[in-house]
């Protein structure tokens, strides 16, 4: 399954962030992972939220400049070697990785890994095929 | 096919005719000039009479007229005609200092109208049009200018002023505009409305613009045809040689037709006061040769431009200007090099994702300049991968670099995050002390 992040072009000074997650706070949507990338005096806030087409709505009518973004969320189990397992298929299949964040679902068992790769189909596929699960946003819920 | 000149036998005489006239022009002009307080003082002192200019090369021998003049001479000094002839004043932005102010008789408002209606029926206005003018009106020329002017073909004028983009968009659906004057900056803020109110900027019945009042490049132009999907058309005037109409592009879009029959044109090394071989960029230097009210002599624009010889096959023989290149006033000098507002737009808008608007802000610390260019990003270009967005701003360092030879630095920031305005485009802020 592929999953949809959010991603918003902000300018890096103070109270960037806080107005989008005023925005998000106000719709009541959830957020379960946020990163932020920068170079310099731009950047993107990517976030995965329960409910991104309401997320995206909504900031863009907030006038900020936002995309959802195609991703792979990846359950893996929450203990040590478990990330390494999904590195080392993707690295195998020289799947690039542009992005990627994690959070765990349920302390001691799962964990979310979001992966933002250049080749979207090939890897979901790769990772059916090597007994992955890939979530969209329900799990998020 | 119809006919596309207003005034055929004018805009196609001859040159040898033109000049002819422009000749017999210069001489009233210089024998109406000397009944103003200002030029009969100058003439006096410099020994000047009409019967001594035996050519048009003799214009060398009268005196150069600046912004500075004007200034030193509000508001009267150079009104030629009793108090009671004047009927219209209008003065300059005053962008860079106190105001000029013109002045004219019902005569000049009468051939100034005309000239604007040349221009815009060459390229192609009639009366069956509807005219929507977004332009200031008042003080500044651009506004009654073309009202005057699309009223004597005989178009429906909708004044509708500058600003209320929403209202402004509303009027062009409601009564069906097929023509608009704008500034190109404010029609690049407008197709953003258009996009806030979710209509697609083509989907109205206009099928040219005129756009002009401020230097812009040919990509400026190009990027607003594209989106409105009609033709574009630049216009050159100042409110000193009465405003919009004195060069204007015809239908073939490769430089403006400086209307020489009522105004004498040079160019000149804006640094030597000599002229330029034909050709070559220089300051353009104009000589009103029909006005009445307050005719000026060798009037020093400071537009930097260069003549385009060699007919236009549109027929006219009234030469060609280039698009100005910038005023020598806009002209920035950023560590020692001489850059113009417009070279880095023309640069800008080449590049894709490049939105609608842009600032250039200039520092100096510890005397070294340094130069910030602030881009606004497409809002479709965006993908939500900051490695796009670095190569954006990649892309945009080397384009300017390659221009300006100066390496800028450059943010990019959200669409319409930037400051607009609906006048005259602010392209510049220079913090440098001096």
């Amino acid at each position: 399954m592929i999953a949809e992040q959010i991603s918003v072009f902000a300018e890096n000074k103070p109270g960037k962030l806080a107005a989008v997650t005023r925005v998000l706070a106000q719709e009541g949507i959830n957020i379960r992972a946020t990163t932020i990338a920068t170079s310099d005096t731009f950047g993107v806030i990517n976030l995965m939220v329960d409910k991104p087409q309401k997320a995206l709505e909504a900031l863009g009518k907030a006038g900020m400049l936002v995309k959802t973004r195609k991703v792979l969320a990846v359950l893996i189990p929450d203990r040590p070697g478990g990330l390494d397992r999904l590195a080392q298929t993707l690295a195998v299949a020289e799947i690039n990785v542009n992005n990627a964040y994690g959070f765990v679902l349920e302390k001691g068992t799962q964990a979310v890994f979001v992966v933002d790769v250049d080749q979207l189909e090939k890897a979901e596929q790769l990772l059916q095929a090597e007994g992955f699960t890939t979530v969209g946003p329900e799990i998020l819920e | 096919m119809e006919s596309m000149f207003w005034e055929r036998e004018i805009e196609t005489l001859e040159r040898e005719e033109l000049e002819k006239l422009q000749l017999k022009r210069l001489k009233a002009t210089i024998r109406k000039a000397a009944k103003s307080p200002y030029y009969a003082r100058v003439f006096s002192e410099m020994g000047i009479k009409a019967e001594k200019i035996k050519s048009l090369a003799d214009v060398k021998h009268l005196p150069y007229t600046t912004k500075d003049d004007l200034r030193k001479q509000w508001p009267y000094g150079l009104v030629a005609v009793p108090r009671e002839k004047l009927v219209r004043m209008h003065s300059s932005s005053g962008t860079t200092g106190r105001a000029t102010v013109v002045f004219h008789t019902a005569k000049d408002i009468d051939k100034w109208t005309n000239l604007l209606a040349r221009c815009m029926y060459m390229v192609g206005l009639r009366k069956t049009d509807v005219f929507q003018n977004m332009m200031t009106y008042g003080l500044f020329t651009g506004g009654l200018g073309f009202h005057y002017g699309a009223e004597r073909i005989g178009a429906l004028v909708i004044p509708a002023g500058a600003g209320n983009s929403k209202r402004q968009i509303q009027l062009l659906f409601d009564f069906g505009t097929t023509a608009i004057h704008v500034i190109p900056s404010y029609a690049m803020h407008l197709a953003s409305v258009f996009e806030e109110m979710g209509l697609d900027p083509k989907s109205t019945q206009v099928r040219m613009a005129f756009i002009g009042a401020e230097p812009h490049s040919e990509k400026m132009r190009q990027r607003i045809e594209e989106i409105y999907g009609f033709k574009a058309y630049n216009s050159y005037g100042l409110s000193e040689m009465n405003g919009p109409g004195v060069a204007f592009e015809c239908p073939y879009q490769n430089g403006m037709h400086i209307w020489e029959d009522s105004f004498l044109v040079e160019v000149i090394d804006p640094k030597t006061l000599e002229p330029v071989p034909e050709g070559e960029q220089g300051e353009l230097v104009m000589t009103t040769l029909t006005r009445e009210g307050m005719p000026i002599i060798r009037y020093r624009t400071k537009d930097l431009t260069r003549i385009i010889s060699g007919p236009c096959p549109c027929g006219r023989t009234h030469r060609r200007i280039e698009r100005i290149m910038g005023r020598t006033d806009d002209m920035l000098i950023v560590k020692g090099v001489n850059i113009f507002p417009v070279q880095i737009e023309k640069r800008l808008l080449a590049v894709p994702g490049v939105g609608k608007n842009f600032l250039i802000i200039l520092e100096r610390e510890d005397y070294n300049d340094s130069m910030t260019v602030k881009v606004e990003v497409e809002r479709q270009y965006f993908q939500g991968d900051l490695g796009q967005l670095e190569k954006l701003r990649r892309k945009i360092t080397e384009e300017l670099k390659s221009e300006i030879l100066v390496t800028p630095k450059v943010d990019l920031v959200e669409p319409d995050s930037l400051p607009k305005s609906e006048g005259k485009a602010v392209r510049v802020i220079d913090n440098r002390k001096e």
